[in-house]
């Protein structure tokens, strides 16, 4: 059913349809509209879960990794300085393999303090284990939500899940969103049933000391893991297809990349300003187009590579800085293409709106422009040079 | 004992007091009990991969959080249908109880869980060697807290815990002793015969930190009650409901078992301020008892 929604209390819903037995949360703007939104959804009898209001994020994420323990569908969500505060638990769930789904607000991180969308707090985190998979629209991040869960609980997958929606953004914009019904993501999303769990008659030992004889295949499974995962998840979405009647490749999406002689490559929301650009672009006969990345745990690596080996000029949008070295995505699709033959003849990178600063259309013509024939490494976009100058004068 | 629900065959030193509470405390619980761990010294002698020693459910997360994800297992047992007539054990030792637990801790009984909490109280942080907790004694000799020309050890006294659970309003507080298996197998199913969060703290000696002989772990438990430096109370809903009375025994006897307070035993003045902590608490909790007849009576049939 087609619903005029804010995207906090589309994925609330999306939630709710996935039945979680457990949601624990601790509250951060901007994710709260959609814990907000659970708790009344218990209040009124609407979701039958146990929702534990938690002393913080490190609770919260411990929480939801003891009921998962149980065996227990669990859910929470955070942003920001809550999943950085929650960062050990983070790991510690997907060394612990549990399929946990959350969904993180994506927000700037602290200091300054801000509020407001970019995607360092996901990005920062993207060596826990987790898969993460970032959503351009609020549909795709109600849609995730069931993938997500679909994907985690596999027998032969068994990790947690983190879909990335850029706070406020997506959060607290409003779109038309066609929710499924209950019988449509029951039909694709069954109980969920474990062999390993908290269960007195038949007792087993979690969360184990491992030394140095034992540890490093508990990685070396995860990364495994990580690959099957490549394969999998567009068979979820094809599946997902087939129920839900839309289509998402799960891994990356190629937008008028094809004859493209520029190409733009981002993660989140900035794709759909990124597509009206294009759509304008093309419309005045200029070759350029979009690589949207879905999942960028595990890295689709291959993907990549067959969407971008013939575009001449690449430019990378990253909503996240590695203070001191490449901006995160863009350092990962270079690597793409160590050693690789067939290449583009630039891969520019350009790091654009952080701490909420507007990615506009012109932002993203400007982009397009800059990516000539010499190659920019991390080039802020959007800066305003009188705050700079003021910075180097005291 | 034979019930397999803690086994022999762990790697805890000889004379662990913790081991020896914690198999009280799960023998007290019974086979339907799920086990939350901190990490610490159990954890790590207890579940050393590939073996366990445990024959209940048992989980082990990290450092501090035990009593959130034994929220969180209340929580999926409850949603399951499966709580009733299972108990569910969250415990730690004395650092990741009273130091960096004690968020976690504070939001579990707060929260009204149906929940046992155990700290098993070793006075320092064992696990990594021996340093300072918030539940190390005053004047203890520990690792950071050392002694020296300008200090005599801990400077500070333990933390009130059990006084700090208590302030929650919760359904019940203890205190145990590993010198004292009856009481604490008592008070652990007291604490299970009651609806929602309880806390035990049981004093557990470490040989190895406290320096003292592992054959002597439960005489020094005892001197510890003894003394009154220990006192073993109850709180039933918020009320004091027992305290093990004792003919106090002067500190010295406890402290000159043990090299982590060697260095007090030509410093009159400094046992002198240890004589005050525990008369303190024989004041404060009436531990002394009346007569000596009254003394055989009462230790055998508390509360």
């Amino acid at each position: 059913m087609k619903e005029f929604i804010e995207g906090s209390l589309a994925v609330a819903e999306a939630v709710k349809l996935c039945k979680p037995g457990v949601v624990s949360a601790y509250p951060i703007t901007p994710q709260t509209h959609i814990v907000e939104e659970l708790a009344s959804m218990v209040a009124d009898g609407k979701l039958n879960a146990q929702f534990v209001n938690v002393e913080s994020e490190h609770s919260a994420a411990s929480v939801v990794l003891g009921s998962e323990a149980t065996g227990t569908r669990s859910y929470t969500a955070t942003s920001s300085q809550g999943l950085f505060y929650m960062m050990e638990v983070v790991f510690n769930i997907a060394g612990m393999r549990l399929p946990i789904v959350m969904t993180c607000a994506n927000r700037a991180v602290s200091a300054p303090i801000n509020i407001w969308n970019d995607q360092q707090d996901s990005i920062s985190l993207r060596d826990s284990g987790w898969v993460q998979l970032f959503a351009e629209d609020i549909q795709e991040a109600v849609d995730l939500h069931f993938i997500a869960y679909k994907l985690a609980e596999d027998k032969s997958i068994m990790l947690p899940v983190m879909v990335c929606m850029d706070g406020f953004i997506l959060t607290h914009g409003i779109e038309t969103v066609d929710m499924p019904s209950q019988e449509q993501v029951d039909k694709y999303l069954p109980k969920y049933n474990t062999t390993y769990k908290l269960d007195v008659t038949n007792p087993i030992s979690m969360g184990l000391l491992a030394g140095p004889d034992y540890y490093m295949e508990t990685r070396f499974a995860i990364e495994e893991t990580h690959k099957d995962i490549l394969k999998l998840l567009p068979k979820l979405t094809a599946d997902f297809a087939k129920i839900f009647g839309r289509t998402y490749n799960g891994l990356v999406e190629e937008y008028q990349v094809k004859d493209a002689e520029k190409v733009i490559v981002a993660l989140g929301s900035v794709c759909g300003t990124v597509k009206e650009v294009v759509d304008e672009l093309r419309s005045k006969g200029k070759k350029v187009g979009l690589l949207k990345i879905t999942s960028y745990r595990p890295f689709p690596a291959e993907a990549i590579y067959e969407a971008l080996k013939n575009v001449p000029k690449v430019a990378v949008l990253d909503r996240a800085v590695s203070l001191g070295s490449f901006a995160p995505v863009s350092s990962e699709i270079k690597a793409v293409f160590t050693s690789k033959k067939k290449k583009p003849q630039v891969i520019s990178n350009f790091v654009v709106g952080l701490g909420g600063r507007d990615i506009t259309k012109e932002s993203i013509k400007e982009m397009f422009k800059l990516l000539s024939a010499k190659e920019l490494t991390n080039e802020f976009i959007d800066l305003k040079p009188e705050l700079l100058k003021e910075s180097y004068e005291q | 004992m034979s019930s397999n629900l803690f086994n022999a065959g762990h790697t805890a030193c000889a004379g662990c007091g913790q081991s020896m509470a914690a198999r009280l405390v799960i023998e007290a619980s019974g086979q339907n009990t799920v086990v939350v761990n901190n990490t610490g010294c159990l954890e790590v002698f207890s579940t050393a991969y590939p073996q366990t020693a445990w024959g209940v459910p048992w989980i082990h997360s990290l450092f501090e959080n035990a009593a959130a994800v034994a929220s969180g297992v209340e929580a999926g047992l409850i949603y399951s249908g499966k709580k009733e007539g299972t108990n569910v054990i969250a415990q730690g030792g004395d650092g990741s109880t009273a130091d960096i637990g004690l968020q976690a801790l504070s939001g579990m009984l707060e929260r009204g869980h149906d929940i046992l909490y155990v700290c098993y109280d070793n006075e320092a942080y064992m696990n990594t060697g021996v340093q300072r907790s918030g539940l190390t004694p005053f004047d203890t000799n520990t690792t950071t807290s050392p002694v020296g020309v300008k200090s005599t050890g801990n400077i500070r006294p333990k933390k009130p815990m059990p006084e700090i659970a208590n302030a929650h309003g919760i359904a019940y507080v203890a205190t145990a002793s590993a010198g004292f298996p009856q009481d604490l197998q008592r008070k652990v199913k007291k604490a299970m015969s009651l609806k929602g969060p309880k806390y035990i703290q049981v004093h557990v000696p470490c040989p190895l930190g406290w320096r003292h002989e592992p054959a002597q772990t439960v005489n020094v438990a005892k001197l510890a009650v003894d003394t009154g430096l220990y006192p073993l109370i109850e709180y039933e809903n918020g009320k004091l409901i027992g305290v093990r009375q004792i003919q106090p025994k002067p500190v010295e006897e406890y402290i000159k078992v043990q090299g982590r307070f060697k260095h007090l035993t030509n410093n009159p003045e400094e046992i002198k301020k240890i004589q005050e902590i525990a008369d303190h608490n024989i004041e404060k909790y009436g531990l002394r008892v009346k007569t000596e007849t009254a003394a055989d009576v009462k230790s055998d049939t508390r509360p």
